[in-house]
């Protein structure tokens, strides 16, 4: 059951993530990415981390994920033009990609007879992440605050119009 | 029950694909998405490591990813539409030079 | 009590129909008491033709619906025009799958105990569930005014997105001064914690959070007064004006859907949920917590209605300085005074 839940959402995440590179429009790369999220968080609650399951979605899929569909519906770009450098690339990249995916999946895969993780297997509740949020990395947290501080203060510069 | 190499598997594959799509594509949004991808596949490793070492930070770090990744979309997008307002393309090989 | 797993998925099957049932239904008879009341208010009677007092008019309506001509115009993106509908409705009928409407029932079967909770699933994360369907919501939208490839709709979708997207952060921070007081995200827990009329909103002081979240949900909700994005006046019919017939149903039924929601999470959130005065034999005990949160809910449609019969409809300027710079400052404020307070009495 619970390989069969990791199989199905596993190859929803890399047919998605392939539909993203394939795909010449960027709407279609953005709704693709968004099952990437959506089939990850669904990942995250079979290793047990429902807070970040629900926060994947709420913040990545529902937040993030709206600006980039923001983004594309305002500039109306349009179906994307291959150009020669992008078909020297994947002349080239996409062959290294599945080497290289070959040794990386081969490497992790000789490691030997490894621990097998069962359903639910770090349970991590909003309380027991609130608490080490709040104890043990209260400065990083602090700091992201900060930082989306920057972020809000940079974006409004950037997009105002120069007049 | 699931080996932990299958889940860094799938977060290699995940990353590859993000690191593909990065170099091959040329519109710029879709750039931004691969490196979108990329973040998702370590959040996946972060959170699989999580589970191996019984040890909670995992998914409090990735907790911190996202935040950075909220922060480096915000910015990011505000780039892309002020190159926008005066090139007029969404295409990374046409705005290859720093004057019009 | 531990089900075994086919009779848990068949129970879980029929609390679903149940469920999707008995939301269609009162979603159905919204637009009913909407046309009634609004109509009354507006002194005029509303339906009265079909069946007694217009009973039947939703039925009347969901045959127009569907035997009306599904027109595609030529020029739109087709599987976006076509999904973004069923995307809205989706999310919109996925919140009430935890949902609880009443206290668990108790009854025992040839000498074994049986306890059937009075909801789909109990998640330690159902509020956040909630948060994260609304979040997904906005998806519906956007994809819906951009597929139709014409600007009033490009318009009406930017302007319904960024609506929705700016007053889901008062929402939230409006439920944090709640989930002090309850310590878990689960909806059955924060309703437990609000037993014997200790309700959130007089006796654990949240009644700022309480308009906070109203204004926020009328928000996120589009209606009025914060209904610029699909007011006809302004931009024809806003992000659904190239469609008609089912796929305009489906958008109609998402949106009152997601009043119910929001009433169902002001009643268990704020107004103690199924809690009330109880008496009587089991059998009514097991049926009046159902009776309460139901009224409880139904008067939050009936705000709802009344409000649209009342208020003018909000510029959409002032309707965005008013989420960031009036609504957002309170929803803080109430999360630092509750917590001080909290920190302060324990």
């Amino acid at each position: 059951m619970h390989l069969a839940l990791f199989l199905i959402f596993g190859c929803i995440c890399v047919a998605a993530a392939v539909n993203l590179l394939v795909q010449r429009h960027p709407i279609n790369s953005a709704l693709s990415l968004i099952v990437v999220m959506g089939s990850l968080a669904v990942l995250y609650l079979l290793l047990g981390a429902e807070f970040v399951a629900a926060i994947q979605v709420i913040v990545y899929a529902g937040a993030i994920m709206v600006l980039f569909v923001f983004v594309i519906m305002l500039l109306n770009a349009g179906v994307e033009e291959h150009t020669h450098g992008s078909k020297v690339a994947m002349r080239f990249g996409a062959p290294g990609a599945v080497l290289f995916v070959i040794a990386v999946v081969a490497a992790l895969l000789r490691r030997g007879p490894d621990e097998m993780l069962p359903i639910g297997a770090m349970y991590g509740s909003p309380e027991a992440i609130g608490h080490l949020l709040f104890k043990d990395f209260l400065l990083p947290f602090e700091v992201t605050s900060v930082l989306i501080l920057i972020a809000i203060m940079g974006a409004v510069v950037l997009a105002r119009r120069e007049n | 029950m699931v080996p932990l190499s299958w889940y860094l598997v799938l977060s290699a594959i995940l990353f590859t694909l993000g690191v593909v799509g990065f170099i091959a594509k040329r519109n710029i949004i879709t750039i931004f998405m691969s490196i979108e991808l990329m973040l998702n596949a370590v959040n996946l490793s972060f959170v699989a490591f999580a589970a191996h070492w019984h040890q909670l930070s995992g998914q409090v770090f990735v907790f911190f990813v996202m935040v950075v990744a909220a922060a480096e979309a915000a910015v990011g997008l505000g780039i892309i539409i002020a190159v926008y307002r005066t090139r007029e393309t969404l295409n990374v090989d046409r705005v290859n030079l720093l004057k019009l | 009590m531990h089900l075994d797993f086919t009779t848990y998925l068949i129970v879980s099957v029929i609390k679903d129909v149940i469920f999707l049932g008995a939301l269609l239904t009162i979603v159905a008879y919204t637009v009913w008491l909407e046309r009634k009341v609004v109509g009354h208010m507006q002194n005029r009677w509303g339906p009265t033709r079909v069946g007694p007092f217009g009973l039947l008019q939703p039925l009347a309506d969901g045959l127009k619906f569907i035997f009306k001509e599904d027109l595609i115009p030529a020029n739109v993106y087709k599987p976006l025009f076509i999904a973004a509908p069923m995307m809205s409705l989706f999310f919109a009928l996925l919140s009430v799958s935890v949902i609880p409407i009443g206290n668990n029932i108790d009854f025992t079967l040839n000498g074994t105990a049986y306890q059937i909770p009075l909801q789909i699933t109990d998640l330690n994360i159902g509020l956040l569930v909630i948060l994260g369907v609304t979040s997904l919501g906005v998806y519906g939208i956007a994809l819906a005014g951009w597929s139709s490839n014409s600007k009033y709709s490009l318009l009406g979708s930017l302007r319904a997105s960024a609506q929705m997207v700016s007053y889901e952060i008062a929402l939230g921070l409006s439920l944090i001064g709640v989930l002090i007081f309850s310590g878990s995200f689960s909806l059955r827990e924060i309703v437990n914690s609000q037993a014997h009329g200790h309700w959130n909103i007089w006796y654990r002081g949240q009644f700022i959070a309480f308009f906070v979240y109203l204004t926020a949900a009328f928000a996120e909700t589009n209606r009025i007064p914060f209904d610029l994005p699909e007011a006809e006046t302004e931009l024809v019919a806003g992000y659904h004006t190239e469609y008609s017939s089912m796929k305009f149903a489906m958008f109609f039924m998402a949106e009152y859907a997601n009043m119910v929601t929001v009433g169902s999470l002001a009643t268990l959130l704020f107004l103690g949920g199924w809690d009330g005065p109880m008496f009587g034999p089991p059998v009514l005990q097991a049926i009046l917590p159902v009776v309460y949160f139901l009224a409880k809910m139904g008067c939050f449609l009936f705000l709802y209605i009344w409000i649209r019969g009342t208020l003018p409809r909000f510029r959409y300027d002032q309707l965005m300085a008013f989420g960031w710079k009036v609504l957002l400052p309170i929803a803080i404020a109430n999360v630092i005074v509750t917590s001080f307070f909290t920190a302060l009495l324990s």
